[in-house]
């Protein structure tokens, strides 16, 4: 498989209104540069998931442009992916179908899919799991094959949709330094939509607040730590002064 | 608890419930003397059914054929135009009322008219067996096809999935449920659809529809009237189990259904 490479990704004075609704995205302007680690915050109804659904092409937008390396959304998902606020596995699928899944939609020879879904499930410590169903799974485990599976192709591009939202804390922190980790072995460009501010900040180099009503750039916290990062970032008192700064400025903009 | 002791108790419920019946059967008959001629006791059921066992047996073999004939095309014909009918909106709009009326119009109106076309006998019990078991399937086929799972799509969509492999890969197998859902429905009431058949447009006295006509003209045969009943229930039942096993081996790995106790 080719050598990946971290995508670009420009968003230009984006507008969104669905048909009959208010504006969602009012003006939006947001760069991605190769290897960004964008994080998403702000008040319910900001318009976060509809920014990420526009970068994948699940939505268009009703003004402004967004490409991705240059091209529009639609062009680009051979170098992009996108996982959902639900793990969406296949239940009728194992685990490792499921992470075979985007090699098997693009004719793949089954022996190549099953080595490149088993590398993909020992990278997320799942290996012995590879012929359960999900149902046999817990949460956190079928995020990790969810996770797995968004890797399979190599993405330049990863859009990640509050996916550890429904986790424990626990489990939340391991796979959010699980995800830094594969980043660092296979380099990606990320935007990460959360509402949790210290999961933003551990993940991203830079923390996008958006307002709401309707959906704007309202300010834009660019966090200094170097990657790799480790665990015991989040015990680290410049860590814990910028969630602190980050959650002040989230407040500011969170409309009651 | 082991397997061996589940299946144990999960076969006690039925068969008290059974023994509790068969003792109201009895009950009744005693407390209210009713006559044999309109409620035969158990034990002269089962002795009219042992009594006729030959013909009996051959009716239910011949009856099944039939009905198995209508299920297989009902439970073909369903999913097929389950498929038409999700594919869209306004297909659906303009052709769910027509399949209803399929649903709507009552079998004793469907025969004669069968009759006409096609004469008393085989073909059309076999339309009335099908026609019949045709509509749950439909609908719930179709309910399932139209229900996929929204994330799921997307997921597809961002794969670059086609048109083809977003229908095998995900539509059909996540409708299976329903579809096998309608087939379970459909099993009971295709041999119920032939029975009526045969009763109504029956020309095959080795036919449990036309045992029927033959012992409820004779007074004295009460007990062989139920013992058709009894038959029927059997016959029923082998169709139900069979889907049932069937439903059984293709869901038991993921769906909540077919979840078997761990």
């Amino acid at each position: 498989m080719n050598a990946p490479r971290a995508a670009s990704v420009a968003i230009e004075n984006v507008s969104k209104r669905f048909a009959g609704g208010p504006e969602v995205l009012a003006g939006v302007s947001l760069t991605g540069r190769p290897g960004d680690f964008v994080a998403l915050i702000g008040p319910s109804g900001c318009g976060k998931t509809t920014l990420l659904r526009l970068l994948a092409g699940l939505t268009l937008p009703s003004a402004g442009a967004v490409t991705i390396d240059g091209v529009i959304p639609a062009e680009a998902r051979e170098r992009l992916a996108f996982i959902f606020q639900e793990p969406t596995l296949l239940p009728w699928l194992t685990a490792r179908q499921n992470v075979e899944l985007p090699l098997r939609l693009r004719g793949a020879a089954a022996e190549a899919r099953q080595t490149r879904a088993l590398e993909l499930l020992r990278l997320v410590g799942l290996e012995g799991a590879a012929a359960q169903f999900p149902r046999q799974l817990s949460g956190g485990m079928k995020m990790r094959v969810s996770l797995a599976r968004a890797l399979t192709r190599q993405p330049g591009l990863l859009l990640l949709d509050e996916p550890f939202g429904a986790l424990d804390e626990l489990t939340r922190n391991r796979l959010n330094e699980d995800l830094l980790r594969l980043r660092e072995e296979s380099p990606f460009t990320a935007f990460f939509v959360t509402h949790s501010v210290s999961e933003a900040v551990f993940l991203s180099n830079r923390v996008i607040v958006l307002a709401a009503n309707p959906g704007r750039v309202a300010a834009e916290i660019m966090v200094p730590f170097p990657y790799p990062r480790r665990a015991e970032l989040r015990e680290s008192l410049d860590y814990q002064k910028l969630v602190a700064h980050a959650n002040a400025a989230l407040r500011t903009y969170q409309t009651a | 608890m082991s397997a061996p002791d589940q299946k144990k108790i999960l076969w006690l419920p039925p068969a008290l419930t059974g023994a509790a019946l068969v003792a109201l059967w009895y009950a009744a008959i005693a407390i209210f003397k009713i006559p044999g001629y309109v409620l035969p006791a158990p034990q002269a059921v089962i002795a009219a059914a042992w009594r006729e066992r030959a013909s009996l047996g051959h009716a239910m073999l011949h009856t099944g054929e039939t009905a198995l004939l209508g299920f297989a095309a009902a439970a073909a014909g369903g999913a097929a135009v389950a498929l038409v009918l999700a594919s869209s909106r306004w297909v659906k709009a303009a052709l769910y009322p027509w399949v209803l009326v399929l649903q709507m119009v009552p079998v004793v109106v469907m025969i004669p008219i069968f009759v006409i076309w096609w004469g008393a006998g085989r073909p059309s019990i076999t339309a009335i067996a099908f026609i019949i078991a045709f509509f749950p399937v439909a609908a719930s086929t179709t309910l399932g096809l139209v229900s996929t799972d929204r994330g799921m799509l997307d997921l597809f969509t961002v794969l670059q999935a086609s048109k083809a492999q977003e229908i095998f890969l995900l539509r059909l197998p996540s409708a299976l449920p329903y579809f096998l859902a309608g087939v379970k429905i459909a099993a009971t009431l295709a041999p119920i659809g032939a029975i009526t058949g045969e009763f109504l447009a029956g020309t095959n006295p080795e036919t449990l529809g036309y045992l029927l006509i033959v012992y409820r003209a004779d007074p004295g045969k009460m007990p062989e009237v139920f013992a058709v009943a009894l038959a029927s229930y059997f016959l029923g039942l082998l169709f139900v189990g069979v889907v049932q096993w069937l439903s059984w081996r293709l869901l038991r790995d993921w769906h909540e259904s077919e979840r078997g106790a761990e």
